[in-house]
């Protein structure tokens, strides 16, 4: 059974944060849904492999040669912040 | 230290020397401004997507075999997913439980000891980008903001683990040294250090010296220095020693090396232990090994540096550690082979190579085969020693004023007047002297003290400038101390 | 000039008058660009409208481009806001991407831009293509033009709407578990899904890697061959993209003699409502009626795939949508501390809540300790849905069902209850699961509202599907012409994109 415990560690793991009534909220949601996505553990098929990829196809590869990139006034467009040409982010978090 | 062994293991992450990335046709270049290699793939642009760079998968095959690795008949790659800015699809792909290749193992030298260290698998994946800290010292404490260059971002990275097979930091430095050339050798990467081409983690546990089990271990991060790591691992192993001792666990953390200080303490963590939810990467579609492309990427291998070793041994009587000093690094292996192809003895050319010429060549700062130096020039030199031309002991000046004056050996004994001097009558001259100065210590040599002989010889070769044959020296002074010299 | 009904005008007439000189492309292009004055403040189907610029290009076809026209040229299209253009902000109806300036355009978008297509705009979406009703747009609720109170169905709900209302000859949309196929059948028009693989995905802002495809939406399905003939194909930037094995045909037939056909039992359980179950009997009549034999059989493990699909779709997206984080591009939260802060407040104040909902639900499934019981067991009971297309179609060529279990629903009406919403999914949810090709074409009304007829085939078998939906099409005589009644102006959720 998913517990708001359970939801406020995953939100961590996706980044996501929840204001405060949303992590009650979404444990309720998460816990129909999972309630009813769990229904497929009834079957007993731990032999079945796993459909990773559903085209019969292998080994795409590319030749090792160089194509044209971007440059780099269009790398930086989007930037929400730009220092010394580089994606500039808030400093790594204290705790 | 008594009472505990060291338990070691290294991951061990090298920059592939490919055009291109891993997954995109962006350059891989380094020293560049910053992000001018660049494109929706890399920077993870929404609806960018990967495409597999065949030549990484070459190299990386090349690197397994040359481990002696088994290539699985089909690998996947993975997404291991976590947030950092130097990350900008937010997962890296990367493989996890269908590398490219398994159970290899890795023989490398500790002075005159061979040892094995067992590779458990080698993978492919790509690198991150480059995040630096602004702000005084760099470090991610203090820094206001951070910036990331996307150059470095989708390099194509082969990773190797080993097993916890390593016995010591000492080992560990030499078996890293002697990966990185034999990576060097296959043409796979430059492994450049301080452009972070090769890079590792280390892992190091502690246990009762002779146990089976493994204990806890801790692991340190991104060093590309062996000089820190083996530091690093001192400090760490009587640290984890003492912990024991004390009847306390080690805990499981990650920990960082001060060089300042020459002792690790535990990296601030930046997350929780990682829960990475490896699935396989949609994007990308499974690879299958064809076995006849694999056995030509084999027989395309250049000679290992084990196979060279052995065949040091056995091509030129060799010992075991000289045919290791020799061949386990392709420049100076090169070097020697060439030298002796001459014709030379390869004994007293393997001396010369590992003496005189290796400390010229690490003095001078060149790679062996580089500088005036030449194979030929060296094998000539041994061969005048040979034919007596020129004493042992005079052709050490020889050789260094060949270095100093880029002439030919034999130009340089007629130059200096360093030729080897055999005419008997000058040297019993000499010989005659030297006894008539030194009474007190012939009567000594004829009272019983044998040794002195050694003293006499010496005083010869002072006399001559080295120039004597001191062998010929030897019997000349024996004779003339009474003694009979058949 | 004759007279352009955008109504019911398909592309195939279009081009025909085009090329005949009957028509010009700025004419054609006036045509929907006046529909969409009259009603897209009632509809919503659109993002963006691109009204200038597609004037101004559709004049230089007719001025400059007499020589070498592509083979699309001049027919106003409409784009689902979740396939990049370079120059056109797309946002995947999201506010993360609310002002994003894409730096290439998708390849599917770009292989009709070099057939010389009028992009009259971009249409709108569930956020990341998350929804069944495009009521999870961050923007606003596009409006089912058969009903203005209902909805067109999602997440390609913008260019279902757009085409059945006339606001553009056909569109692009996009499709993971239904998303162009359950919209078709709400709004009255085609939409079809190809194999996986089929089109190129990139591009295409990815929702689930796995079972994303791109599509046309059209008024017929003769326009929706088209349309496909031109975006499929192998691309070198799209590793999982394949080249057909034969060119997509233009149907023509009209009778369906020897074509068996399955009905799978197991989706005329799926909670079917009466008028549907009733428009979906009357046209396996038809089918019988063109010569088709038309058997039951069973897919047994249909009940499993709404629940294979909600763990892999949104752990699939739980990856791809983590790259919005605020550090290259899109939305970044203001006057943050650190990092840490700057990631969790952009992602949850950029994304709305059925895309946080399905983040953490993907989250969970893969998560150390539950992957292998939920992500693990979902690919497993994929492999057996798809096993049992594969034995079925060694006993049928065609298998068919209703498209959607329901008529257009009300705005409002599920959006509280996300496993409402799923389920609006269960017929089209297993083709995408299986990789295979589907149609949905209207088959009638029920109430005053479509009703789709859906046909899966096999891998590739896009001809053999279009050519019995065409065949159907014809004996079906449905006319796209929705009626509009009811609703009001269309309110903004979010502020438009600039």
């Amino acid at each position: 059974m998913v517990t708001e415990d359970d939801v406020r560690y995953v939100a961590r793991l996706a980044r996501l944060r929840l204001e405060g009534d949303e992590a009650r909220r979404a444990t309720g949601e998460l816990a129909r849904i999972l309630a009813h996505v769990a229904k497929i553990g009834e079957l007993d098929i731990a032999d079945v492999p796993p459909m990773a990829h559903v085209l019969d196809v292998t080994n795409v590869e590319r030749a090792d040669k160089p194509r044209p990139g971007l440059e780099r006034d269009e790398a930086l467009r989007n930037a929400p912040a730009v220092t010394d040409e580089c994606f500039r982010v808030p400093r790594m978090s204290q705790r | 230290m008594t009472g505990w062994e060291p338990v070691i293991g290294l991951e061990v992450h090298t920059e592939l020397k490919t055009q291109t990335k891993m997954f995109c046709g962006c350059a891989v270049a380094y020293g560049d401004p910053p992000n001018t290699h660049t494109c929706p793939v890399c920077l993870a642009h929404p609806g960018a997507l990967p495409v597999v760079n065949q030549r990484a998968v070459e190299y990386a095959t090349r690197i397994a075999l040359a481990l002696g690795c088994t290539i699985r008949p089909r690998n996947v790659f993975h997404r291991k997913n976590y947030f950092y800015p130097d990350l900008p699809k937010a997962y890296q792909i990367s493989q996890y439980d269908e590398p490219l290749a398994v159970d290899g193992v890795f023989e490398y030298w500790v002075g005159e000891e061979r040892l094995t260290c067992r590779i458990n698998r080698v993978h492919m994946e790509e690198d991150a980008a480059k995040l630096v800290h602004a702000g005084e010292s760099g470090r991610i404490d203090g820094s206001d903001y951070s910036v990331v260059d996307f150059n470095r971002g989708g390099t194509p990275l082969v990773e190797i683990v080993t097993e916890p097979d390593i016995p010591s930091p000492e080992a560990a430095g030499e078996l890293l040294r002697q990966l990185r050339t034999l990576i060097i050798e296959l043409e796979v990467s430059d492994c450049v250090m301080e452009e972070g081409q090769v890079r590792w983690d280390a892992n190091i546990s502690v246990r009762p010296a002779g146990a089976d089990e493994l204990g806890t271990r801790t692991e340190l991060k991104n060093m590309n220095s062996f000089r820190f790591l083996q530091q690093a691992l001192e400090s760490e192993i009587p640290r984890q020693i003492a912990v024991l001792e004390a009847g306390e666990e080690v805990e499981q953390e990650t920990l960082h090396f001060d060089p300042e200080t020459g002792s690790t303490s535990p990296l601030r963590s930046k997350e929780e232990a990682h829960d990475y939810r490896y699935f396989p990467e949609p994007d990308l579609v499974p690879l299958e090994m064809d076995p006849v492309w694999v056995e030509e990427v084999a027989a395309a291998l250049p000679e290992l540096p084990a196979a060279r070793i052995a065949r040091f041994r056995e091509q030129y009587g060799l010992s075991r550690y000289d045919a290791f000093v020799l061949g386990h690094a392709r420049p100076l292996a090169v070097f020697y082979e060439e030298a002796a192809s001459s014709g030379v003895d390869p004994k007293p050319l393997a001396n010369w190579t590992m003496g005189a010429y290796l400390a010229h060549v690490k003095e001078a700062g060149l790679e062996p085969g580089e500088g005036f130096i030449t194979p030929a020039r060296l094998a000539a030199l041994v061969a005048m020693i040979a034919a007596g031309a020129v004493s042992g002991s005079a052709a050490k000046e020889v050789f260094a004023r060949m270095v100093e004056e880029k002439a030919e050996p034999a130009e340089i004994v007629e130059r200096h007047g360093l030729g080897q001097i055999s005419d008997d009558a000058v040297l019993e001259a000499t010989v005659a002297t030297v006894l008539e100065d030194n009474p007190d210590e012939v009567a000594a040599y004829r009272g019983g003290k044998t040794k002195l002989l050694g003293f006499f010889v010496g005083q010869v070769m002072k006399e001559t400038r080295g120039r004597a044959d001191a062998k010929r020296v030897g019997a000349l002074l024996r004779e003339a101390l009474g003694e009979d010299d058949t | 000039m004759s007279d352009l009904d955008p109504l019911r005008l398909t592309a195939l007439e279009a081009k025909r008058l085009l090329v005949e000189g009957e028509a010009s492309a700025a004419e054609l292009t006036s045509a929907y660009l006046r529909q969409i004055d009259a009603v897209e403040r009632r509809v919503g189907a659109y993002v963006q409208v691109c009204a200038d610029d597609a004037a101004r290009y559709a004049a230089r076809i007719d001025s400059e481009m007499t020589a070498s026209r592509g083979a699309l040229a001049g027919l106003p299209t409409a784009i689902k806001d979740n396939m990049l253009t370079l120059g056109v902000t797309s946002t995947a109806g999201s506010r993360i991407l609310r002002n994003y300036s894409p730096v290439y355009t998708a390849t599917a978008v770009r292989k009709l831009f070099d057939e010389h297509i009028v992009m009259l705009g971009k249409t709108n979406l569930d956020e990341f293509a998350m929804g069944s009703s495009t009521e999870n747009s961050a923007f606003h609720t596009t409006r089912n033009p058969w009903d203005l109170g209902t909805v067109p169905g999602g997440s390609s709900g913008g260019s279902a709407a757009a085409v059945a209302a006339g606001e553009a000859l056909w569109a692009l949309g996009s499709d993971t578990g239904g998303s162009i196929r359950q919209p078709a059948s709400l709004c009255g028009v085609v939409g079809m899904k190809p194999t996986y693989g089929a089109v190129s995905r990139y591009g295409l802002i990815a929702f689930a890697s796995s079972l994303d495809q791109i599509g046309p939406l059209t008024r017929s399905v003769g326009d929706a061959a088209l349309l496909l003939r031109h975006i499929v194909g192998g691309d070198s930037s799209d590793s999982t993209s394949v080249e057909l094995p034969s060119r997509i045909e233009l149907p023509s037939a009209e009778r369906l003699d020897g074509l068996r056909v399955g009905v799978p039992r197991e989706y005329l359980q799926a909670g079917i409502e009466e008028g549907v179950r009733r428009r979906f009997d009357e046209t396996i009549a038809l089918l019988e009626e063109l010569g088709a034999g038309v058997e039951e059989l069973s897919l047994p493990h249909t009940e499993y795939a709404l629940a294979a699909y909600y763990l892999i779709a949104p752990a699939e997206a739980s990856a791809n949508l983590a790259r919005f984080d605020g550090v290259r591009y899109g939305y970044r939260a203001p006057d943050c501390a650190d990092l840490g802060e700057m990631y969790e407040r952009t992602r949850g104040e950029g994304f709305g809540p059925e895309v946080k909902r399905r983040i953490l639900i993907g989250t969970y499934a893969l998560s150390s300790g539950y992957y292998d019981a939920y992500y693990g067991q979902a690919q497993r009971v994929r492999r057996l849905v798809k096993d049992d297309f594969d034995k079925s179609f060694a006993a049928v060529d065609l298998i068919v069902s209703p498209t959607s279990p329901t008529v257009a629903f009300g705005v409002g009406s599920r959006i509280d209850d996300p496993l409402a919403m799923y389920m609006s999914d269960v017929c089209t949810i297993p083709a995408n699961l299986a990789g295979l090709p589907a149609i949905s074409l209207p088959c009638g009304l029920s109430d005053g509202l479509p009703v789709g007829f859906q046909l899966i085939g096999p891998a590739f078998s896009e001809n053999a599907i279009l050519a019995a939906a065409h065949a159907l099409e014809r004996a079906i005589g449905f006319d796209p012409a929705p009626t509009f009644r009811g609703g009001e102006t269309v309110e903004a959720t979010t502020e438009a994109t600039s």
